[in-house]
């Protein structure tokens, strides 16, 4: 390590260990290169799109922006497409490919399953509905993201309190009863594409498949501190997390209130997720697959596999929107690309290592 | 399930609790440590009523040592030992070098510290167990709580967590350990404490309460109990008798079960 001891003090004061046999000097190195890919993968995918513009240009468009230049004298395409369009669609993708990581290492953690997903709860078809809702009757449901974060959360809340007695929450019933629900929204939302008219089903369809066409400045400035902040107070709970995976019990017996934990996770996790969901739609697989590569990295301690989901997520939908947006001329949904993507990265996982991933 | 139970153990002793399967062992474990609730009765540790405390201050006075079971994720195996010290963690994270040493110990403790690289959930049952008990000694408590510790642990392994018990006693602490050996439990434990069909048969010194009345009652008469070189056995009705009748044509069966006994001994 050639960081300050300044700097090292600071990770000791996080409790991570710098020496040691626990072998976190390593960890922490790949964090900080995580972080560095993250940034390169996003100044690269500035420069990429349909409208060529220089690699200088896109640069002085950005710096001029973040030292508070002159903007009227840059050219006004120029910073439509980078400033307007391309720089928020990124911070975008980014912060909802974090948020989907996360959220999947949470959900992952807290069922102790390692094949769970952040939709396990119902809060993709809970946000499917929702968004349906606006789209097919616009003059009741005035806002499509509005509804479809209202219905994620609600879905959600439903199975929870579905499996909720006694003052106990146990997990096996509380996936089945996120099935359930997942599945009544589900068929709610076919009711509505039978009930609607052409224009608005293409809109359904689109829609669920996801994608960041529309990404403006308001969307990021709604979720990027939102992500932020769950991802801290998620993070400061990392080692919580840890001890719940090994089941309510032994947590109970380790000083950790699982039913407490277990809610202000979940809840925060859900909150991220269906945030995230009414923004852009349905985007598959990164809450799986991301949690899966961290830990392959790291090792299963969530101080470090939050982290690494976070920053992982975002590259991986960087990746995925800008081949979405660059690859025809017409734009791909984004929840097609993660899943053609996606699904061989996981049999790659299921061949090669899953007896150690999946126990 | 359990009714008319009512038990204490005093500080520093190791209690065995001792019974048949369903008698109740594991419901009064879980009851003790909160994961069930009594309908009526209490539990005091150090005076208090664990029903007031809450579940972190629990976890500083009381540790607990399951039966081994596999987690999904490939914690390493210093990872679960240190969340034994979790009960005492604070802040961010809250983890400091003292707790890593104090796990690192603990591994040490048992004899297990070649394994601390290895993935928690790919040892063998015994290997867990050991795990298991160092993150109980790792968490530091006045009272531990071991759920049948030794069931999948060879004979040495077997004798190695006995004499780790004895020596955590020895300190002052307290034990309550389920087992399911009458011999071990009257080899290693202070106190007896024998649960049958949810309440307690009988309680005191081992060498009263492991004896053919007790156990008759509790198995159905499938015991014998006698000493050999001073120590109490207890075995197999049908082995006693075979062995009784057989004795002149087999001397090699009663050396082997002194020599036994011999390893026990340089332990205790």
């Amino acid at each position: 390590m050639t960081e300050p001891t300044g700097f090292n003090h600071l990770l000791k004061r996080l409790g991570y260990e710098t020496s040691g046999g626990f072998g976190e000097e390593k960890k922490i190195v790949i964090l900080l290169s995580l972080a560095a890919v993250l940034f390169i993968t996003a100044s690269v995918a500035v420069v990429l799109g349909t409208y060529n513009i220089t690699v200088a240009e896109v640069y002085h468009t950005i710096f001029t922006h973040l030292t508070f230049g002159d903007v009227e004298s840059l050219p006004k395409l120029h910073n439509t497409i980078v400033w307007d369009i391309r720089v928020p669609r990124i911070i975008l993708a980014t912060s909802v490919g974090g948020a989907l990581a996360i959220a999947g290492a949470i959900f992952q953690g807290v069922f102790r399953n390692p094949l769970v997903e952040p939709y396990i709860l119902g809060v993709s078809s809970g946000a499917a509905f929702g968004a349906a809702l606006g789209i097919v009757f616009p003059t009741i449901f005035f806002s499509i993201q509005v509804f479809a974060f209202a219905f994620g959360a609600l879905a959600v809340t439903l199975a929870y309190l579905l499996a909720r007695s006694r003052g106990e929450t146990p997990i096996v019933t509380l996936i089945l009863a996120g099935v359930i629900i997942g599945s009544i929204f589900s068929a709610l939302v076919s009711l509505l594409k039978y009930l609607s008219d052409d224009t608005a089903l293409r809109e359904i369809t689109f829609w669920l498949m996801g994608g960041f066409y529309y990404a403006t400045w308001n969307d990021v400035i709604l979720l990027a501190p939102v992500v932020i902040i769950s991802f801290l107070i998620l993070w400061s709970l990392g080692w919580k997390l840890n001890v719940l995976s090994m089941g309510d019990d032994e947590a109970r017996a380790l000083g950790v209130n699982p039913e407490k934990y277990k809610f202000v996770v979940i809840a925060l996790a859900t909150a991220i997720t269906a945030f995230a969901v009414s923004l852009v739609g349905i985007i598959a697989w990164v809450g799986l697959m991301m949690p899966h590569a961290s830990r392959m990295l790291l090792g299963p301690d969530n101080r470090f596999v939050l982290p690494a989901s976070l920053m992982m997520g975002g590259c991986y939908l960087i990746v995925c929107d800008t081949l979405a947006r660059t690859l025809t001329t017409a734009e791909i949904p984004v929840g097609i690309l993660t899943s053609i993507l996606g699904a061989p990265y996981l049999c790659y996982l299921l061949r090669s290592k899953g007896r150690v991933i999946f126990g | 399930m359990l009714s008319g139970v009512s038990f204490s153990v005093g500080k520093g002793e190791l209690c065995g609790l001792f019974g048949p399967n369903g008698s109740g062992k594991t419901t009064l474990f879980k009851c003790c440590l909160r994961f069930l609730h009594a309908e009526r009765g209490r539990v005091m540790v150090h005076n208090e009523d664990i029903s007031r405390c809450n579940i972190e201050h629990l976890a500083r006075l009381v540790a607990y040592v399951p039966q081994e079971h596999k987690p999904p994720f490939p914690y390493l195996v210093r990872e679960v030992v240190l969340m034994g010290r979790t009960p005492h963690l604070g802040g961010f994270f809250g983890i400091r070098r003292r707790d890593r040493e104090i796990a690192m110990d603990a591994l040490a403790t048992l004899g297990i510290s070649d394994l601390a690289d290895r993935p928690y959930n790919q040892l063998s049952g015994g290997q867990r167990q050991m795990v298991l008990m160092a993150r109980a000694i790792a968490q530091d408590t006045p009272l531990l709580f071991l759920d049948e510790p030794t069931s999948a642990l060879d004979f040495q392994n077997q004798m190695r967590i006995w004499e780790i018990m004895r020596d955590v006693a020895g300190e002052g602490k307290t034990i309550l350990a389920c087992s399911h050996d009458p011999n071990h439990v009257a080899w290693f434990c202070d106190r007896v404490v024998v649960v049958g069909d949810g309440t307690v048969v009988a309680e005191g010194p081992p060498e009263d309460v492991i004896s053919e009345a007790v156990l008759g009652e509790i198995y159905q008469d499938v015991c014998s109990v006698r000493m050999l070189d001073g120590v109490q056995m207890v075995m197999p009705r049908c082995v006693a008798e075979r062995n009784g009748k057989q004795e002149s044509s087999r001397p090699l069966h009663d050396a082997l079960f002194v020599g036994a006994c011999g390893e026990v001994d340089a332990g205790t």
